[in-house]
């Protein structure tokens, strides 16, 4: 499991890739833990792009929970975009559509939570 | 071995309205609209074969309880919910009144889960003989508990059958009715046990009321070794995984989700989704069900765990 990261404007794009599950969870969490950190009001807000995931476990999808439980705590903003088929199904299935912000597309995520960070996206 | 359900629901036993059962005559009829049903036999195989099972069918509405069918001539229970009311009745009626033997694991003492004792008529009749097993301390205490005034008005000591109680100890084997037969503690209020039932290379496991925290490494192993090779699981999936992890953590139930990531570790044959949520409906544990066998078509790697949901009166042969 590999975390790449891009900053656009006030906003920090996060892109796991392979599958997030017993075996790699614990590696996730540890490479979102510093993003995360400094989201909060009026600085950073994270979009985790899941363009990349192919599969995520219970396991993975509670790290996920905790990121967002930790960055409301911290009064910061947090979505997830970009699901791949599987994984979209999964979100469903476990109702974690319904307790994380999901949008279709990293665009629309940025769209969604900063206008300064989309328009640095389009810039791009 | 064969496995029947006689209460399946969690937490407290439920109803179907007047309006479910509304729902489900306007959407048959509607589906047997120009069919020519004239007789009883073609309406009943039409109920029968083409109906879906949330239109024909509803899951049931009692609580806790589980029989498996040996091949020894005693009667072996999970729990004593009030299914265990619906079983005493039907063996009664088809078996006679005394000469029966019963022996009950259980998983813990939950109202749910012992309500359906004060109902079980061969307790009542001499000539029975039950042993009812669990680990914990106040077996015995909670079935008295609730068989006198002034919760019920018949007390326990007016119950002719012969009834004694077995404390287990969790992790260890025990022969029991020609069943070998090993308890193990669960993350529940005031601890559930799951248990792992075998007989002639059969193995059932029983394993309601129990949270699994999957971030814990050791628990995940220790649990998939209990279920390995498993030819059925029942599984507590009251709750959906969200519900599971973030507003309903530790009180102490399952999901779907984890239930097959379990029975996939494991290698499970079958995974029987049971103790369902009370304010589900029978078009809501449908689609539940419908979703699970999804999500393990998608996420089947080299091994298939065949999917089911456990209503009253389901049977499965193993």
């Amino acid at each position: 499991m590999e975390l790449a990261a891009k900053r656009f404007a006030d906003t920090v794009a996060l892109y796991p890739t392979g599958r997030i599950d017993h075996a790699t969870a614990d590696s996730f969490k540890a490479a979102l833990a510093p993003y995360l950190a400094v989201v909060a009001a009026g600085r950073d807000r994270a979009v985790i792009d899941l363009a990349g995931v192919e599969y995520i476990s219970s396991v993975g999808l509670r790290v996920l929970m905790l990121a967002s439980k930790q960055v409301k705590a911290q009064g910061g903003a947090l979505a997830v975009a970009d699901l791949q088929p599987v994984v979209r199904e999964i979100f469903e299935i476990s109702r974690f559509n319904l307790v994380l912000e999901v949008f279709p597309t990293l665009r629309e995520a940025l769209a969604k939570l900063s206008p300064a960070a989309l328009a640095a996206f389009e810039a791009a | 071995m064969r496995v029947r359900f006689w209460g399946t629901r969690g937490s407290i036993p439920v109803a179907m309205t007047s309006a479910e059962v509304q729902r489900k005559l306007v959407a048959a009829l509607v589906a047997a609209a120009g069919r020519g049903l004239d007789t009883a036999g073609k309406a009943r195989a039409f109920v029968e074969n083409e109906l879906e099972f949330s239109v024909s069918h509803t899951f049931g509405g009692n609580s806790s309880c589980v029989q498996l069918e040996t091949d020894g001539p005693d009667h072996v229970l999970c729990d004593l919910g009030s299914g265990a009311r619906a079983f005493g009745n039907s063996l009664l009626a088809t078996r006679g009144p005394s000469g029966h033997r019963f022996h009950v694991f259980m998983s813990h003492l939950h109202w749910d889960h012992i309500m359906g004792f004060p109902f079980f008529m061969p307790a009542y009749l001499p000539g029975n003989h039950v042993t009812i097993y669990g680990c914990h301390d106040t077996l015995e205490e909670a079935f008295r508990r609730q068989n006198r005034a002034p919760s019920f008005p018949v007390d326990f000591s007016r119950m002719d059958a012969r009834i004694e109680f077995v404390r287990l100890e969790p992790e260890r084997n025990y022969d029991i009715a020609g069943l070998r037969v090993r308890a193990k503690r669960q993350h529940h209020g005031g601890d559930s046990y799951g248990y792992r039932i075998e007989q002639r290379g059969k193995v059932v496991v029983y394993s309601t009321d129990s949270e699994h925290k999957q971030d814990d490494p050791e628990e995940v192993a220790a649990f998939v070794e209990f279920f390995r090779d498993a030819d059925l699981v029942i599984f507590d999936a009251q709750y959906s995984l969200a519900d599971a992890i973030s507003v309903k953590e530790d009180w102490g139930h399952s999901s779907n989700v984890v239930g097959v990531e379990m029975c996939q570790l494991a290698r499970a044959r079958r995974l029987c989704l049971y103790h369902h949520e009370p304010i589900f409906d029978d078009e809501r544990i449908a689609r539940l069900l419908a979703e699970t066998r999804r999500l393990e078509e998608i996420t089947r790697t080299d091994h298939r765990v065949e999917v089911w949901a456990a209503y009253d009166g389901l049977e499965l042969a193993l």
